[in-house]
């Protein structure tokens, strides 16, 4: 599910060609792992929110319609929740089965903030047990103040295991010596220049998805003549939240693209196909990456120099600063980036339309072309948040610690790889069917019986 | 004691925690597997579902919290056994996905070919993956691990004695440990038919277990006789506290005295447990690799007991909280779906 793989370019030292098939399946299940995990774990982070926010205006108001979202999306999380455990516990363990070389040295570096999230982890499991089996054994108060923790610890996790990614683009807190590890600081691994971009996109992108997803699937039934009060009030509450963190989330973006041009201008250089550096460089949007430069795409003169330095004179770091074989690969990098970020405007154009309506007359658009994108918005968020991850990942290629170890001297040299990513392909796809297939029979079954369900 | 050696008992300690609770909650899916056909299999299976349903994914976090501990504290321990038994704890770790995700799903069907469906897959599923995790607790205890990145031999290394008595040994205990539990639970929700049915299971898992951890001697004497050695020297007195509580547990079986034989049979199961590392104490992956040689730097180490307090502190009273909540839910005999 991502893209090309570097082509060899990047891959130095005694692999044989046996070694680099099972490379190139361990970074795929690597990426299908970590590619399938972050949809549920957005919503596992942001999901509680919208939870807590309908449960809290039911309480307030005593409203049931409200009651009503709250259970049924309840039910969801139970699923969601479930299914994120576990796949969140096959990342862990590939961490070790297929990258050795980067755990049995870097472990003790990085380590730090996944202890941090397994607390963030039992307290987000215990009180949603709590907060799903208790639910008519609790007062209402008590029950809301249950699901509090699920929240404070969802986003917790978040944090912490995005700044494990952020040290593999910023390593610090360490010293190398003799091919050995001192002066460990594992708090300045933590806490390194990465961090602050990556978490706050990524926590923002969490929400965005819960809130588009969860309302695309409301919209499909408004598209479908269900204009009830129940399906209105499931579309507005998550498209608000979500809509109103797009136009942050593009200016949060915009700070983790500028953060690249000072820390990885590689990456940069990649994800805008620029390959020489100077000054007036253009804006390219689409098109694809041949003989160092970029074809097919449509350039805007000097507006990456504007982005990146206010001004056109701004001088732009380029691929050719990069060594040929310390190069990530550059059109798919680009393309995924594109896709993100078309995506974002995409989806602050739908904000405003909404926010111009509401405005206007207290309502949905009437255009039924308002409510068919805001059907795909789920989808389209859940896009841009893999394109985003292509971005980061692919564009850190060669290495998985940035100038440090390689990707190909971390991998394990176990032969026959390639069968467990195989099998990976097989369990995870049998993973998404049932998944999906449940919760989807979860909603007919409301829509057949929606008091029994919201009793239950 | 240094910091290596406080963390590698907060590992163990979370370990312990983890073959305890979450071992149980991957029991109760072995006795879902024997309860027999739909139809009369129904009253057992919808009381393993409530033991089991508000607390496995939290009991399923304690494997998390060891493996970041063992990365954290003695990465080139983590990178020699995930990189050696890459195909048991590969298989392993599907059997969790297909664990946890059939039995949720499984909660949220309301047809009985889906319920069948996905229950197959759950119950399926908690007896091959206590099997692996089992597997690999024999072949780092034989010695089969050497240090560095995939030195061991794929296969070998987990198809052998050892690694097959670790397997069996680990799902025997969990179906045990389940039983014991469910006994509780079946005589406290008022369903003493139940209770007496697990007595029976408890009974002969407790049989069942002797048997294995008899037999299991005889197996390392020959395949591993380091850990033989350590088991019938340094660790015998955890070997034999077991055994007598093992002893014990039945009696507290056979009169039906399920809130202490539950005290007991989780004594024993933990006197087993920490058994293993004290007879190969100071080595981490025997014969060659002992702790020190493996064990982070200070700061990390000092880092990461830090977070273990916290961990205790904030992580303790919840799952305390929990298991309050989870005892005093109201049992329902007849669906609840």
């Amino acid at each position: 599910m991502i893209g090309p793989l570097d082509g060899g370019a990047g891959v130095v030292g005694p692999l044989d060609p046996a070694g680099a098939v099972d490379l190139a399946a361990a970074r795929m299940q690597m990426a299908l792992s970590l590619g399938w995990h972050i949809i549920v774990a957005c919503l596992g982070v942001g999901m509680p929110a919208l939870l807590l926010f309908t449960e809290w205006r039911a309480v307030r108001t005593g409203d049931p319609g409200h009651m009503r979202l709250a259970r049924r999306w309840a039910q969801a999380v139970g699923v969601v929740f479930a299914v994120g455990a576990v796949s969140g516990t096959i990342l862990s363990f590939e961490m070790g089965l297929l990258w050795p070389g980067l755990m049995g040295v870097y472990g003790q570096v990085v380590g730090l903030p996944f202890a941090l999230e397994g607390i963030a982890f039992f307290l987000e499991a215990i009180f949603l047990g709590i907060y799903l089996y208790a639910w008519d054994r609790l007062s209402p108060r008590a029950h809301l103040l249950s699901g509090v923790p699920v929240l404070v610890a969802g986003v917790a996790s978040a944090f912490f295991i995005v700044t494990a990614n952020a040290w593999m683009n910023q390593p610090r807190g360490f010293d190398l010596a003799n091919g050995r590890i001192t002066n460990v600081s594992p708090w300045r691994a933590m806490f390194n220049p990465a961090t602050p971009p990556q978490t706050i996109h990524m926590i923002i992108a969490a929400f965005m998805v819960s809130g588009y997803v969860t309302a695309s699937v409301y919209a499909v039934g408004l598209l479908r003549g269900r204009r009830d009060r129940h399906h209105r009030l499931g579309f507005l509450v998550p498209f608000t939240l979500a809509a109103a963190l797009t136009p942050v989330q593009i200016v949060v973006g915009d700070y983790a693209a500028r953060f690249l041009s000072t820390y990885q201008p590689t990456k940069l250089a990649a994800m805008e196909g620029v390959y020489r550096t100077g000054p007036y460089a253009p804006l390219t949007l689409g098109g694809v990456f041949v003989d160092d430069r970029m074809r097919y795409g449509v350039e805007i003169p000097s507006a990456l120099s504007m982005l990146v330095g206010y001004r056109p004179s701004a001088v732009v770091q380029g691929l050719d600063r990069t060594p040929p074989g310390d190069r990530p690969p550059v059109t798919p990098v680009h393309l995924a980036f594109d896709t993100m970020v078309g995506i974002g405007f995409l989806l602050l154009l739908l904000a405003a339309w909404l926010a111009l309506s509401w405005w206007r007359r207290r309502d949905l658009p009437r255009s039924p072309w308002f409510l068919r994108l805001a059907a795909a918005s789920g989808v389209l968020a859940v896009l841009a948040v893999e394109a985003g991850w292509v971005v980061t990942e692919l564009g850190r290629q060669p290495w998985v610690v940035y100038g440090r170890l390689r990707t190909s001297q971390a991998v394990n040299p176990a032969p026959g790889l390639w069968a467990g990513f195989v099998l990976l392909v097989v369990v995870y796809t049998v993973l998404t069917v049932s998944t999906v297939y449940v919760l989807r029979h979860m909603t007919r079954r409301w829509r057949v019986a929606p008091q029994e369900a919201a009793a239950a | 004691m240094d910091a290596a050696q406080v963390l590698l008992a907060v590992m163990w300690a979370s370990l312990t925690l983890y073959a305890l609770l979450g071992g149980a909650d991957f029991g109760g899916g072995i006795w879902d597997l024997l309860a027999g056909r739909a139809r009369e299999g129904m009253p057992q299976r919808r009381l393993i579902e409530h033991t089991i349903g508000p607390v496995w994914e939290a009991n399923h976090v304690w494997l998390i919290f060891v493996l970041v501990l063992l990365w954290t504290g003695f990465p080139p321990v983590f990178a020699a056994v995930m990189s050696t038994l890459y195909i048991p704890l590969t298989l392993a770790a599907f059997g969790i996905i297909a664990r946890g995700a059939a039995f949720a799903f499984r909660k949220s069907s309301t047809e009985l070919w889906q319920q069948r469906l996905f229950g197959g897959e759950f119950a399926l599923a908690s007896v091959v993956t206590p099997f692996f995790l089992g597997a690999v607790a024999g072949a780092v205890a034989s010695g089969r691990v050497p240090p560095g990145l995939a030195r061991g031999a794929l296969v070998g290394s987990w198809v052998n004695p050892s690694s097959l008595l670790g397997g069996v040994l680990a799902v025997v205990v969990c179906a045990y440990l389940a039983a014991v539990y469910l006994c509780d639970e079946a005589a406290r929700s008022g369903v003493p038919g139940l209770a007496d049915l697990f007595r029976r299971r408890a009974l002969a898992a407790a049989v069942a277990t002797g048997a294995v951890a008899l037999l299991g001697v005889a197996v390392l004497r020959w395949d591993a006789p380091r850990l033989f050695t350590g088991l019938t020297h340094r660790a015998l007195p955890l070997v034999l506290a077991s055994a007598l509580l093992g002893v014990a547990s039945l009696a507290l079986l056979w009169w039906r005295r399920y809130l202490l034989v539950r005290v007991t049979a989780v004594l024993a199961v933990t006197a087993v447990i920490w058994g293993w590392p004290v007879a190969q104490y100071p080595f981490m992956l025997p014969p060659r690799v002992p702790y020190q040689e493996a064990a982070a730097h200070p700061a990390v180490l000092h880092a990461v007991l830090a977070v273990a307090v916290v961990a205790a502190v904030l992580v303790l009273p919840s799952i305390a909280l929990l298991l309050a909540v989870q005892r005093r839910l109201p049992y329902t005999e007849d669906a609840s779906h």
